[in-house]
Order: structure tokens, then sequence, then C-alpha cells
């Protein structure tokens, strides 16, 4: 049947959608909650992309489109457009948070000492189809107890640097928080803007865009002064009395600040001109390292001059969302008849007007 | 309808935030109003822009038809009208007439509209500078001072090129003689219906987070030189092979067998009436 044909639009979408239920078959064995643990990570990107943190709604929505994370992400955010946002919580205390993993790549030694924690990177990547040997159960209970480690305070990295005067002074022209849920990205934005719109950027994107810069400039050499990946604890406001706050829950997240020595001559805080090491930040919900790490090298490389797609802040932005990427490709699916004929139109004007000037 | 949302899908506080920059596009007209863009369950690209114009102004007693480059049946448009008719539970129409409400992707309704009615067309890309300009920093600085030498330049410069003006649908118009407005992709046949219209016009582009107005009774002017007069698409002596009908938009089809070209009407709403009329081509189509 023809996708806009003249008459039965109803009927192919009806016939359409029973046709997709049968392509996802819908086992009713696999309960989505089977996915929080087993599928950590993915549940990550999808919470982490659309700025939606529910390992059980990420589930669901996962289950619902045969695992497709575009999908997984537009549902989410649909659902989120119809609930209303009653708080915003206190900016969060990382330098508290539950550590489950932390590590610097500048220094050795760093002040609350580096920890491994729960990574991929060490484990040779060699397909197990038996993915709990015996073994590593007893393992698990040694994790386990290192996992529940109580709140402690890891100073950051980069705080050492900044004690020492030797970072760059970037002081934020619009400080003020600002919602890009709530209102429209428009430039040049704010950092608050910037880096809500990469922490939610597509992984892929961010990833992509971050590569160009490390592959482009071989100059330039960011390192990971620090990556913490743990739980940190969300507090709002209490509306009655300012002083006082509400803890409403804990989110895992892994933060990053890259540093980027750069042999640039800086303003510092005191006005006097010297050299400085540039940093960037980056966070994402869940254990979601490498796009922390891309993220805070976009965050350093947009500040920096350059036609490069890394330096290009309204590229960036505006081309990395997964909503919007995923729905703009894929409205080309969409008859363009209208417009196609009125550009064919042009074509066959200008073909004729081109045969008449050669006879 | 659905009860487990809000009516119209969004909460009260967006639907007042979308309402407010649709006031301030009506203040000034062709300009575009950045807003809040919600995501929606349908598409990014899918006509989300246009969907929350309709969903922050739509009312329970309203008569909504929603097209989709000329048809009221193409699967986008029957889509759009299944959410918003489950959110909303008003009543749906295809007549142009009958509707208070119109949305519209791409295409104007052939028969003229009302001063209660209002249009709501679907943008993807509301810039009309982005022809020429890729930034939108600079975008908005030329549009602030009026500069549009660029976009005069690049008309230009088509002619010399191609001895015509290739920019097809969405043909940049001056609205109100003072910014320079993308109509949207409509063909340039729709454009001159926008001149002095009596029915309210609303852009949106979700997915841009753009909304803007042509308000009723406002000069719409496209683009065009003294000598080049502006020119809308051209079917010749064509006729829509299921009406009859001539001197409207026609959608240009391949018969599926023998590959005969053949016209018949964009807007279905308006070939239906017709047809109920009693008016009849002498050819058929397929």
């Amino acid at each position: 049947m023809a996708y806009a044909a003249v008459s039965g639009g109803e009927n192919a979408i009806k016939a359409s959608i029973e046709l997709t239920r049968f392509f996802r078959k819908d086992e009713p064995w696999f309960d989505p909650s089977l996915m929080d643990g087993a599928l950590n990570l993915l549940l990550d990107k999808v919470m982490s992309e659309s700025g939606f943190y529910s390992e059980k709604t990420a589930a669901i929505a996962l289950k619902q489109c045969e695992g497709s994370t575009e999908e997984a992400v537009f549902l989410l955010r649909a659902y989120r457009s119809t609930l209303s946002r009653k708080y915003y919580s206190k900016p969060l205390d990382t330098k508290h948070m539950r550590v489950i993993r932390r590590i610097s790549a500048v220094f050795k030694d760093i002040p609350g000492g580096q920890r491994l924690g729960p990574t991929y990177d060490y484990t040779h990547r060699l397909i197990q189809p038996e993915t709990r040997p015996a073994a590593i159960l007893k393992l698990e209970d040694w994790i386990g107890d290192e996992c529940s480690l109580t709140e402690n305070e890891y100073p950051k990295v980069v705080d050492l640097l900044r004690d020492q005067n030797l970072l760059e002074y970037n002081p934020d022209p619009m400080p003020e928080y600002y919602d890009i849920t709530k209102r429209p990205l428009v430039f040049p934005c704010s950092r608050s803007a910037r880096l809500q719109a990469l922490s939610r950027g597509e992984s892929g994107f961010i990833i992509g865009v971050a590569y160009s810069f490390l592959r482009g400039h071989t100059v330039f050499h960011p390192n990971v002064g620090e990556l913490r990946c743990g739980f940190a604890g969300i507090l709002i406001e209490y509306a009655v009395d300012k002083n006082d706050v509400w803890y409403v829950g804990e989110i895992l997240l892994t933060e990053v600040d890259c540093v980027l020595p750069r042999t640039v001559v800086a303003k510092t805080a005191v006005g006097e001109q010297s050299l400085r090491i540039a940093t960037g930040y980056g966070v994402a919900f869940g254990r979601n390292e490498t796009k922390a790490i891309a993220m805070s090298i976009l965050d350093c490389t947009m500040d920096m001059p350059g036609d490069d797609p890394c330096n290009n802040s309204e590229f960036i932005l505006l081309s990395g969302d997964t909503v919007e990427m995923n729905g703009f490709v894929s409205h080309l699916k969409l008859p363009h008849y209208v417009t196609f004929q009125s550009k064919l139109d042009r074509v066959r004007e200008s073909v004729k007007a081109w045969n008449s000037d050669e006879s | 309808m659905n009860r487990n949302y809000n009516f119209a899908y969004l909460d009260e506080s967006s639907k007042r935030e979308i309402r407010r920059a649709i006031l301030n596009a009506i203040a000034i007209p062709g300009f575009q109003v950045p807003f809040g863009s919600r995501e929606l369950p349908i598409g990014r690209g899918w006509g989300t822009g246009g969907i929350q114009i309709t969903l922050s102004i739509i009312l329970p007693d309203d008569t909504l038809k929603v097209i989709d480059q000329g048809s009221d049946d193409s699967v986008n448009a029957v889509s759009i009208k299944r959410f918003i008719s489950e959110c909303t539970g008003v009543g749906m129409t295809t007549d142009s007439e009958t509707a208070s409400v119109i949305q519209s992707r791409h295409r104007i309704p052939e028969i003229p509209l009302r001063s209660d009615q209002i249009l709501v067309l679907q943008v993807p890309e509301p810039e009309p500078l982005k022809l020429v300009e890729g930034s939108e920093v600079e975008a908005r600085r030329m549009h602030a001072e009026k500069d549009y030498n660029l976009m005069w330049l690049r008309l230009f410069e088509d002619l010399v090129q191609f001895d015509e003006i290739v920019a097809a649908a969405g043909y940049p118009v001056m609205v109100n003689g003072r910014y320079l407005t993308n109509p949207s992709p409509i063909p340039r046949y729709d454009v001159p219906k926008l001149n002095m219209s009596e029915t309210l016009c609303l852009f949106g582009a979700g997915r841009e987070k753009k909304i803007y107005a042509i308000p009723p009774y406002t000069r719409v002017e496209a683009l065009s030189f003294e000598d080049v007069p502006f020119a809308v698409e051209s079917f010749g002596d064509h006729y829509c092979c299921k009406c009859g009908a001539k001197g409207v938009f026609l959608d240009e089809s391949y018969n599926e067998k023998t590959g005969e070209k053949y016209y018949q009407c964009s807007d279905t709403g308006y070939c239906n009436g017709r047809r109920a009329a009693g008016n009849r081509a002498d050819i058929v189509c397929k």
C-alpha cells in the first residue's frame, strides 16, 4: 500500500502498528526490570541522552522499542514533557559523593587516592558465552562491600592546580543558571546551557567530535585530570526556610575534569598576563566515561579560536541532540510531493531557458 | 480521549509559555521568537512546532483539520490527527470551511480562509537567511539591522547563473516591510495567499525552537526584482484528473502500469468538495 495514498492512510497506520508489534515479539517472560543490573550501561546511555534519571522508566522504554536507544530516548523525553517541573536541586556536591571509581591521569598520587573500581578498560575483549564463572561469584561479596562505601571527602585534582594559580581564569559572563529544557538554546549561550546540551548530547556524536579534535590537533593533548564515578546526593531547598534542605535521593554519575596545557597568554584574576592550563568539565548520568571525557574536551575546545567543528559551539550544540538528529533525518521519509514539485518546476524552467538560449 | 495526560498533552505552564511566545510573535510580524520547545511523542522534525502551537491554542469546542502537503489522508496528517484527538477529544474535519484551526505542512488550502480561523504551519527551518549565512548569531544581527543584501545578491546570482530565481518552495518573503521571513516550504503558488490574508497564520519550528506569525491584514511580499517579477509554479493546461480543476496546485503522478503522467489536486479536501458538487474530469486517473 502506498504510504500517502489518496485514501487509506488511517488503515495503513493501523496495519503498520500491528506489524511492528508482531516483529517485536512481546514475550511475557521478558520483564524490563531484568535490564536494571544486566544492561546497566545501556540504561545509563539512554538516561543520559534523555536527561531523565529513572532506570525503571528507561528499561520500560527500551523494551517497548526493541532496544533502540534513539526511540527509548525519544519516549523518555516525550514523557518528560508532560511532567511539571516543581524544584531545582542545589548544585550537586560531587566532592562528597560515594565514589566507586576514581582515577587521575596527571598525578600518580592524589589526595584521597586512586581507585580503579569497575571498568572494562582492562578486561580482554574475548567473547565469553558463560558470563558468570563460579570463581568470580566469590569476588562479588568483596565488590559489594567496596561499592557500598559511605560518603567520603575526595578533594578535586583540579583544585590542586587552581590553588597553585596554574589554571586559566575564565569568569563566566553569564553565571546564572539557564534551563535548556524550558528555554531555547540561543547563541552566544551561557556555559550552564552549553554543559546541559553536551551532557544530554548523543554519545556517538559527542565522542566523534571530540575525537576529531584529538586527531586533528597533535599539538594539543588534553589529559584526564580526574575521572570519578559514584553516587551523589540530591538536595532541594526547603521552600519555607532557605537554609534548610531536603534530601531526595542519590544518582549515579560520571564526572571528568580534563586539563589542556595551552601556550596562550591569558588574563588572570588580578590582571597580569601569563601562561596557564585550560580546563574542561564533563558529567553524565550513570557510568558513562567516554562520553564524560569527550564532553570535557569539547567544553575546552569551544573556547579556543579555530574553524574546526570542535571549536564551533553552534555546530556542536545544535547538531548533537539525539531526538532532534534522529527526528529530522527520519523526517525525510515523509512525502515531499509539493516541495519537490516546486523544485521540479524551477529545474524545468531553467532547462527550457537554457535550451532556448542554445537555439 | 486519553485521561492519563493533561488536556492537549503538555502541562499547563508549558502551554502558557508557548502562548506567550505566540503573542510576542503576533506583536512583531515575521520576527522569529525563540521558545522552550518541548519534546512530543511525535518525531522531532515531523511537525512538532506546529503541533505545540495547536496544542497550546486549541479549545474543547474547536474543530481541527490537519493536512500534509495538501492531503488530509497522508499518513503523517493522520498520525497527528490521531494524537491530538486522543489528548484533546476535539472534532476533526477534512473540510477547510468548517475547521476553526487548520494545521498544515507545506500547503495553504485552495479555498480562502476566514478571520475566524487560524492557520498553523509546520516549519522545518525558520531562518530564511540560512541560504546565505550559517551562523545564527550573525543571522540575528542581520535581521536586527535589516541587512538583507546577501539575500538580494543570492537571488541576483541565481538569475546570472540559471536565468531563473531557483528558490522553489519556501520562497523568501518580506513581512510588513520589515522582517525577511521563511513562509515555510509552501510552494510559490501559495505565497500570494499570505498577503493581506484575513486569517492569523502561526508558524512553529519545534526542532529549531522558533515561533513566528503573520497577523491578519499584513503585507507579505515575495522578494523580486522590478524587471523579473515573482513567478508561481505553472501547470500549463493541465487539470485534475479527478475533479477537472484547473489553475490550482497539482500533484504530478505516474500511472503504476503504463507510466503515463497525470495530475491531480494537491488539496484533497478541495478536490473531494468539488467532486461532491458533481465536478468530474473527462479523463480517469490510474
